[in-house]
């Protein structure tokens, strides 16, 4: 009999605690309610005894729930007390319906338990000396890094001091942390040396709608419901934003919405949706949705890699020469389409050879998405697209070139309509402006010997950026030289330490390295000190969705040990710095540092997000518009999971009210309030990338997988998501696998002039020939390491874009007997 | 703040004992794991053991459809034709699994041609020759094996157990 009992649950007492909870991981932000109660109690099987209002006597029927083991956890609360919890998918959130994810649905097993598969969470500062990681105390590690942080501001300016921090919403990030960090970097010690969390410099993945003024989120997800066509490019929302579209595309793509359409639209011709796929890569999405809407309704465009606005361009010139823009639109609302139609010319056939998509697929896309309907009216397309786009072949010249397109047809401000990045995290940006005046490629400057100490936050640069290897073999070098002043500084006080470590990074060519995060992570291999941060639950905290969507998630539990939100981190530094300079009474700069006297996350909420809309208050950004004083904690619990979406209109009694779509008023933003066509000559790939092309047989595209959560931060310490993927897969197509000599399960490298990794063979009939895709971000095996380090005009990578080769190197025999290489694609 | 840590180290190593003393927490007897009533003296529900088939007479790589434990719960039995892990017979290739999805407990069907369970509510895929791993999907378990037991002397196979909890019960013994 195995001692490990898999065969049953608790069930949540009738009278369990409650709270809501929205789920830290992907964009879409499902809304999942937290039970909690006394382990020593338990609910009873009949609907009456348990708080899931469910028999459990019986079996119960398909579809009323989600409830497996995975979302069940024991925790202990710091005075030694037990609970139980289960974190369950909410029926009454629009956004998920009761859904829940693969990610999502493992929340309870991510939260804190001592004896849990989370036991390596960090619960106190962690220090490196000699060879070893210690705890220590927080007065020492805040002593040390608010010492050495004075001493290089003072002694070199705020240039000295790099910081690597997240900019998102969601777990690792939120309205809160964002702005506790911000305020920290841009307000008190005013680096402009910060790049986010997955590009190397300090900008937007979005740079070129946002000038164009249309925000990228600026739609509703009911209204992927209500178009008549959906074109997602560089997108895999099957396995990325698993639950918008299971819930809103799928009920369109198989006609359940028609009816909803037909009152909303009335007179317009109303179907079951169509659907066009642009990606390189046969997706999980598009083999899903020839199932739902029937193959004669999907159009896969599997264009050549990094020909995307080449597409744009064809379709636009197509479009145009149809007379099937919308002219009346075009002159009363936007500026700049007589020269877009000249810069951006493309014939079918110039768009064809670019594209390798034949001109009988390009009219037919143009068709499904711009010719009017039978009825007349122009059709409803909506626009979707992520990463391969956002890290495409010159992320401004794409963007330009898509949006460019949907402001001639009026793809935007209409129910049904929209042209929105799908997202990676949640959403969650409230900072002072940048101090800065240019996009600073900090990747370079690390690896040019620039900056003396570089805090990572919320971040892993080892997995995540591009050029990775070359990156962290410099990195790695530098903190060698600081480990090596410590280790010879045997007995020093902490000021003499600060010292030893100035010296080593000023004059030694070292770097100190810190970290904030929830585990010790990869970044422990080459890092100095580590702050234990807390998650959703352990903290509350606000994020919005992909439609703008505003929820609380509230706090439930204890946080590990001493480990507490971002922003009280970011406030204790702020608050040690200001102790320093008043201790040597310097009074103006001490000031700079006023501000943080924060007890909570609420506290860091009013102070940023609340701070928008106040009168005689600073600039800040926040993506809570200029009405964020509105919101309140109390307002947002009585709001639930269903929240508010950003910006709120007003407040109706206890009822916040905000804004489902944009631009419904025809109104951009821009300063004369016209949307901006821009130029976007398709150049074909950059040199850099080019150049590996050409010397390297195999496109590497890499991305996420559904069952992984980027870096695997958690997912690491859960069999369920390691006994399948121990090492990053590469898909293959099984032709090129056969000439390599590369079987399943394989090990094979992957190199190109710029770096080199491993990763697991899994050869796929779906894949082209000459193309693979690998798992990006994972512990084992970084994509990043053979991408090179080629960006746009504002320094966004082209994580998407290189060329490699690949040769066997061994077999695991564990891999092979265990692991599942059966087609991902549901088919 | 030393206090507190020292608080929570003392109570972490000691347990339960200190927890009592202490007057703030108690021993912990049920947790989210170890709920439903065994017999004392056992780990195990009280499983039957019931016939699925006889081995000559199971077609190869095909579904064969039976209910365990009880008549609410469909499973598939599938002679794989060649050993897989976890298979019972005389060529260690047996199996069989719950047919309810564990993600929200729709019926998985067997594709015979790519080996593969599949669940059409939510695309989740399922493979029986790697102990029910999913391989793309929205689960957060495994399809739960059902343990069986194969006897030379009748040539037949039973099913005994369950590895991992079926959709929608708090127990797999109702």
């Amino acid at each position: 009999m195995s001692t490990t009992i898999n065969d049953r649950i608790a069930l949540p007492p009738a009278k369990a605690q409650k709270s809501n909870m929205t789920c830290h991981f992907c964009i879409v932000g499902c809304g999942y309610h937290v039970y909690k109660w006394d382990a020593n109690t338990e609910g009873g099987r009949a609907a009456s005894q348990n708080a899931l209002g469910l028999d459990f006597t019986r079996q119960v029927p398909p579809m009323a729930i989600t409830m497996t083991k995975a979302m069940t956890n024991t925790i202990t609360d710091k005075a030694g007390k037990r609970w139980n919890i289960m974190i369950v998918p909410d029926k009454g959130c629009v956004v998920n319906s009761g859904l829940s994810s693969t990610r999502g649905g493992k929340m309870a097993s991510y939260m804190y338990a001592h004896d849990g598969m989370t036991k390596d969470r960090l619960k106190t500062p962690r220090i490196y000396r000699g060879d070893q990681w210690f705890d220590t105390g927080w007065d020492h590690a805040m002593a040390l890094y608010a010492g050495l942080t004075k001493k290089i501001l003072d002694k070199d300016g705020p240039d000295g001091l790099f910081y690597d921090c997240f900019d998102h919403g969601g777990a690792g990030g939120g309205f809160e942390n964002t702005w506790g960090t911000g305020k920290l970097m841009f307000s008190a010690l005013q680096t402009p040396m910060v790049r986010i969390h997955n590009r190397p410099a300090y900008n937007s993945e979005c740079h070129a709608t946002r000038d164009m003024g249309v925000g990228e989120l600026n739609n509703s997800y009911e209204d992927a419901q209500l178009a008549d066509t959906i074109i997602c490019t560089g997108a895999n929302p099957y396995e990325t934003q698993s639950n918008y579209f299971l819930n809103h595309w799928v009920p369109n793509l198989n006609g359940s919405s028609v009816d909803k359409k037909k009152k909303r639209f009335p007179g317009e011709t109303a179907e079951a949706a169509k659907v066009i796929i642009v990606d390189p890569r046969r997706t999980a999405t598009v083999a899903i949705c020839e199932q739902v809407a029937g193959k004669a309704n999907v159009l896969h465009l599997d264009i050549e890699p990094g020909s995307d606005t080449a597409l744009f361009n064809t379709l636009f010139t197509y479009v145009v020469a149809q007379g099937w823009h919308d002219k009346d639109f075009i002159a009363k609302h936007t500026s700049g389409f007589d020269a877009a139609v000249k810069t951006n010319q493309m014939s079918l056939e110039d768009g064809s050879k670019a594209t390798g998509i034949s001109i009988s697929k390009l009219k037919q896309t143009a068709e499904w998405a711009y010719k009017p309907k039978a009825s007349g009216h122009r059709p409803r397309t909506f626009h979707a697209y992520e990463k391969g786009i956002i890290w495409g072949n010159d992320n401004y010249v794409i963007q330009s070139a898509l949006v460019g397109l949907v402001l001639a047809t009026q793809n935007v401000g209409r129910r049904g309509t929209g042209v929105c990045r799908l997202g990676g995290h949640q959403e969650g940006y409230t900072r002072p402006p940048y101090p800065g005046d240019k996009k600073i490629y900090i990747d370079q400057e690390v690896m040019n010997g620039k900056g003396l100490m570089y805090t990572l936050w919320g971040t892993n640069p080892f997995q995540t950026t591009l050029n990775a290897e070359q990156h962290r073999v410099a990195l790695r070098r530098r903190v060698r030289i600081v480990n090596e002043a410590i280790a010879g500084a045997k007995g020093a006080s902490t000021a003499e330490l600060i010292d030893v470590i100035y010296d080593a990074c000023k004059n030694k060519g070292g770097m100190f390295v810190a970290s904030m995060n929830l585990y010790a992570t990869t970044i422990a291999e080459d890092c100095h000190l580590m702050f234990p941060a807390a998650q959703p639950g352990e903290i509350n905290l606000t994020s919005m969705n992909g439609e703008r969507r505003l929820r609380l998630s509230e706090k439930f539990m204890d946080a590990p040990g001493t480990a507490k939100a971002d922003c009280l981190i970011a406030a204790d530094i702020a608050n040690a710095l200001k102790a320093l300079y008043r201790g040597e009474g310097n009074a103006a700069m001490a000031k700079r540092f006023d501000g943080f006297e924060w007890k909570t996350e609420e506290d860091a909420f009013n102070d940023g997000f609340r701070r928008a809309g106040r009168p005689g208050v600073g600039p800040i950004d926040s993506q809570g518009g200029d009405t964020g004083y509105l919101a309140t904690y109390a307002l947002l619990r009585k709001a639930g999971n269903n929240g508010v979406q950003l910006p709120i209109k007003r407040v109706d009694g206890d009822k916040l009210i905000g804004t489902e779509i944009h631009y419904d008023d025809g109104k951009f933003d821009t300063k004369d309030g016209r949307a901006t066509f821009k130029p976007a000559p398709w150049n074909g790939l950059p040199q850099t990338v080019a150049e590996q092309k050409a010397k390297h047989k195999y496109w590497i595209n890499g991305g996420r997988a559904n069952e992984v959560w980027q870096t695997a931060y958690h997912d690491q310490y859960n069999s369920f998501v390691r006994d399948r993927v121990p090492m990053a897969f590469i898909e293959m197509n099984p032709g090129d696998a056969s000439q390599l000599g590369v079987s399943g399960g394989d090990v094979v490298e992957v190199f190109n002039d710029f770096g080199s990794t491993y990763a697991m063979a899994y050869p796929l009939k779906s894949i082209k020939a000459g193309q693979t895709f690998m798992l990006f971000g994972y512990i084992k095996g970084v994509h990043g390491d053979v991408v090179t380090n080629w960006v746009d005009r504002n320094v966004v990578p082209y994580y998407k874009g290189t060329w490699g080769s690949i040769r066997r190197v061994g077999s695991v025999d564990d891999y092979k007997s265990t692991i599942s290489l059966k087609d991902r694609r549901f088919a | 703040m030393e206090d507190v840590k020292l608080g929570r180290r003392f109570f972490l190593q000691s347990g339960g004992t200190a927890a009592v003393a202490m007057g703030a927490a108690v021993i912990p007897i049920h947790n989210a794991n170890a709920a439903a009533p065994a017999a004392a003296g056992s780990m195990a529900l009280p499983y039957p053991k019931k016939a699925v088939g006889i081995v000559n007479k199971m077609p190869l790589n095909q579904a064969v459809a039976f209910n365990y434990p009880d008549a609410s719960s469909p499973c598939y039995a599938i002679r794989m034709g060649s050993a897989v892990p976890g298979g019972v017979g005389p060529n260690g290739d047996i199996v069989a699994y719950s047919s309810l999805c564990t993600h929200m407990g729709c019926p998985v069907a067997y594709d015979g041609d790519s080996r593969i369970f599949k669940c059409n509510c939510h695309f989740s895929m399922f493979d029986p020759e790697r102990n029910g791993q999913m391989i793309c999907g929205q689960a957060t378990e495994n399809l739960p094996q059902i343990k069986l037991e194969y006897d030379p002397k009748t040539d037949s196979v039973h099913a005994a157990g369950v590895d991992g909890l079926i959709y929608g019960r708090q127990s797999n013994i109702l």
